[in-house]
């Protein structure tokens, strides 16, 4: 299969197989004017299987929200059809309006304009718990 | 969150507060009993609101007779029922209101990280005063000085703590303090049904603290420098054989005191319902309506910490 190369724009490398429609969708990338390429199920030397978005602009990205979703996303930065810029991620200490507190006790529930802020309370696991009532999220 | 220089002063949960915060709060304390006539006019002009949306008579009484015998006015609500919440108000347009009205807020509100949410709204201090059954870091201040004052140090010691460990926030909290201090060790007294969560062995395990679960309180007794009593519901029991199995052993009388040391101090965060029987109250020991006292020392210190005047 070929997909062009982009010329000016960005490069998610090294998504886990099979996310690459959720981050599209986390993105936004529906909204943007440009080419926006997905290939899904690619051979990585490093992973076995992997996912990559191209999209040909230079956008703002939602750090937080790629490193939650996939901490070993490689973004890279191409202008003029060179590589300018390679950023690795890591899973983001806090996460503001990214994930949703499920207690029904926790003040976000009812508050009005509550942001839902949550904190990275154990790497290893990659638990988070909300910012306000310590409750775990818990994934699904 | 933390007591600290130029920046806006809350308390929300007890370890926003380090130990060296907490040790500058009971020597303020300390101060104000050795010398309360000293303390009587120091918030003159200052204004405290106790919003309290959802009752709390004892913590409100004590927040409000700490904040006027440091000569300071209060002014504030008892139950959401008189206050805009009744109306469908929100926590953070209440608070932006009441802190045009006053100098520090404290809030009890049964919703988890209502305090919170009031301390990004306002640039008043906000104490949380209880929220919901996350944290009650007034009641664990008490606890310190209470401790503090009876044994005349925090380390070195072995605190028993009794009762509902699973659901009491009051013991969560106080074993999250007390770990932090040298050489403390703690003996968990509980039926099976409630012993203290997953998340607060493995926080104790990852601190390297000292602790034990026993069902007896007899058991322990001669073991303990401090008791720490809470009340034993009945309604948290999975059935009644259980807790008329149980119940006897979470009460405490004189028989149980026998083989107790003679410097024993017993705590309870009070209300008490039959939890320690009434003769205990005539036992040096027992320094549960001292504990009442501290409360109020140390919520005065807290007031004079946030306000920046101590």
């Amino acid at each position: 299969m070929n997909v062009d190369g982009v010329s000016t724009g960005i490069v998610l490398d090294h998504i886990q197989a099979g996310k690459s429609m959720e981050i599209y969708k986390l993105l936004k990338l529906d909204e943007l004017d440009c080419s926006v390429a997905i290939i899904q199920n690619a051979v990585s030397t490093k992973y076995g299987r992997k996912d990559i978005i191209k999209i040909d602009e230079r956008i703002e990205l939602d750090m937080d929200v790629l490193g939650y979703v996939d901490p070993n996303i490689t973004i890279n930065l191409v202008k003029d059809g060179k590589l300018e810029l390679k950023t690795h991620l890591e899973l983001p200490e806090t996460l503001t309006n990214v994930l949703e507190c499920k207690n029904p006790r926790c003040i976000t529930s009812v508050e009005q304009g509550a942001k839902q802020r949550f904190y990275l309370a154990d790497k290893e696991k990659k638990i988070y718990r909300c910012a306000y009532c310590d409750v775990e999220h818990e994934n699904k | 969150m933390g007591i600290k220089e130029n920046e806006v002063r809350n308390l929300i949960k007890i370890t926003d507060l380090s130990v060296e915060e907490i040790d500058e709060l009971i020597g303020i304390a300390n101060d104000i009993i050795a010398d309360p006539e000293a303390y009587i006019d120091i918030c003159h002009g200052k204004i405290m609101a106790t919003l309290f949306f959802e009752p709390s008579t004892r913590t409100r009484l004590s927040f409000t007779s700490a904040m006027m015998s440091l000569g300071g006015q209060v002014l504030g609500f008892s139950e959401a029922a008189s206050s805009s919440a009744a109306k469908g108000e929100s926590v953070s347009d209440t608070v932006r209101t009441v802190g045009a009205y006053s100098d520090i807020i404290a809030m009890r509100h049964p919703k988890e990280g209502a305090p919170l949410i009031a301390s990004e709204r306002t640039t008043v201090p906000i104490i949380n005063a209880g929220d919901g059954g996350h944290f009650h870091p007034t009641q664990t201040l008490t606890d310190l000085l209470t401790i503090s004052e009876v044994k005349g140090h925090l380390g070195d010691m072995t605190i028993g703590l009794c009762g509902d460990l699973c659901f009491g926030r009051t013991v969560h909290s106080l074993i999250e303090a007390m770990m932090r201090y040298e050489n403390v060790r703690f003996v968990l007294i509980s039926p099976r049904e409630l012993r203290i969560p997953k998340y607060m062995r493995e926080l104790m395990d990852s601190n390297g603290a000292e602790w034990k679960e026993v069902e007896r309180m007899e058991d322990v007794m001669s073991e303990l420098d401090i008791l720490y009593m809470t009340r034993v519901q009945r309604e948290r029991f999975f059935n009644e054989e259980d807790y008329v199995r149980l119940k006897d052993s979470y009460i405490l009388d004189m028989d149980k005191l026998a083989d107790a040391k003679e410097d024993l101090a017993i705590l309870h965060p009070l209300p008490r319902v039959n939890e320690i029987a009434v003769e205990v109250d005539d036992d040096p020991r027992a320094k549960y309506f001292d504990q009442v006292l501290y409360g109020r020392y140390i919520r005065m210190a807290l007031i004079l910490r946030l306000l920046g005047i101590k």
